[in-house]
């Protein structure tokens, strides 16, 4: 195998780590992650994963680079301000890294186009923004039994869990259902703290990455919570329900289905 | 096998830190364990640091030699 010079000096502090090394390196090129929304989540994820080298990106939102945005998702600049978030997107991620590649689906995940989105790609970044979509999502992962990595984030308290599905417990293992609509405060409803946001995506990239290297313990299992007010993380121990509608031993979710949405 | 006897070698000389290391960890990879890799290495940071980065991977050190030309020859035995 040999290396171009680039390659080297690009990637050199990747492969100094024992964890990662050359080898690890060509495994973090030839994966490819697929990134649910390019918001306050996926653009801190898609940023340091194109950085690290991650072969092939894939970035779904059908949203425009709105002014409030700008706050917390820094995948996008002043001068995008209504360009589709997923051109603002690949723009950034190919300036970071030209040796990758960049796929981009204007659209919003929902039953029907998800598993044939994630069809293509290794890993799943869940980045989106209310809590039907991240069922659809953890449902969508455990039927392709792909990993999943989850984050979520409201005001100054964030949290990050990694689905490893039918090994680990998953999103409807913690829990069971979507809240009813109106019931928790949603993502336009309520404040969050920008840097909050690049906290618990830089997470969800962490995960990702220690994924294609298969090295280290990811969140299977535990819930990690932030409390960013108190700067305080504590985890909390996940079980594998048994009775779970999705990875359960009797699962009564065989098809997706679209929440009614909170937003 | 000898002990003087080479598998693969590197001139890293006029290569700097950490690149020096990582060519040297890239070369490692792809050798058998137990072979040999003899690498130059410059006087000063890179013959301070090398060595030190290749024995904390595992692997062993078997001979440092100074060179005229304030260069090192170091052999590097792969775990
Ligand atoms: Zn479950």
């Amino acid at each position: 195998m040999s290396y171009s010079e680039d390659w080297i000096e690009r990637y050199s502090r990747h492969i100094i780590l024992a964890e990662v090394g050359g080898e690890g390196q060509q495994k973090i090129g030839k994966a490819k992650v697929i990134i649910l929304g390019a918001g306050g989540l996926g653009s801190p994820a898609a940023l340091y994963l194109a950085a690290a080298g991650v072969g092939e990106i894939g970035i779904v939102d059908n949203d425009e680079v709105d002014l409030s945005n700008l706050q917390r998702q820094v995948l996008h600049h002043t001068t995008d301000i209504g360009r589709p978030k997923i051109d603002s997107a690949s723009e950034k991620l190919s300036a970071i890294n030209p040796d990758i590649k960049i796929k981009t689906y204007k659209t919003f995940v929902n039953s029907t186009n998800i598993m044939d989105i994630i069809s293509d790609y290794d890993i799943i970044v869940d980045g989106t923004d209310n809590f039907p979509t991240r069922f659809l999502v953890n449902d969508a992962a455990v039927m392709s039994k792909k990993p999943l990595v989850h984050g979520a984030i409201l005001r100054f308290d964030g949290q990050a869990f990694t689905v490893l599905p039918h090994v680990g417990p998953c999103y409807r293992c913690i829990f069971r259902e979507p809240p009813p609509p109106g019931s928790v405060p949603n993502c336009s409803q309520a404040g969050i703290l920008g840097a909050v946001a690049g906290i618990i995506g830089t997470i969800q990239a962490t995960e990702v990455l220690k994924l294609i290297i298969d090295k280290g313990k990811v969140l299977s299992g535990r819930l990690l919570i932030l409390d960013a007010l108190d700067m305080t993380f504590r985890e909390t121990r996940i079980r594998k329900d048994p009775d779970c509608p999705i990875c359960g031993k009797n699962p009564t979710i065989t098809e997706l289905t679209d929440y009614e949405w909170v937003c | 096998m000898s002990e003087n006897e080479i598998d693969d070698n590197l001139d890293l000389r006029g290569v700097l830190c950490p690149i020096n290391f990582v060519k040297t960890k890239l070369k490692l990879e792809e050798m058998q364990a137990g072979s040999t890799l003899e690498i130059l290495l410059d006087k000063g940071d890179p013959i301070a640091n090398v060595p030190r980065s290749v024995k904390e991977e595992g692997h062993k050190i078997i001979k440092v030699k100074k060179e005229d030309g304030d260069f090192f020859r170091v052999m590097i035995r792969k775990s």
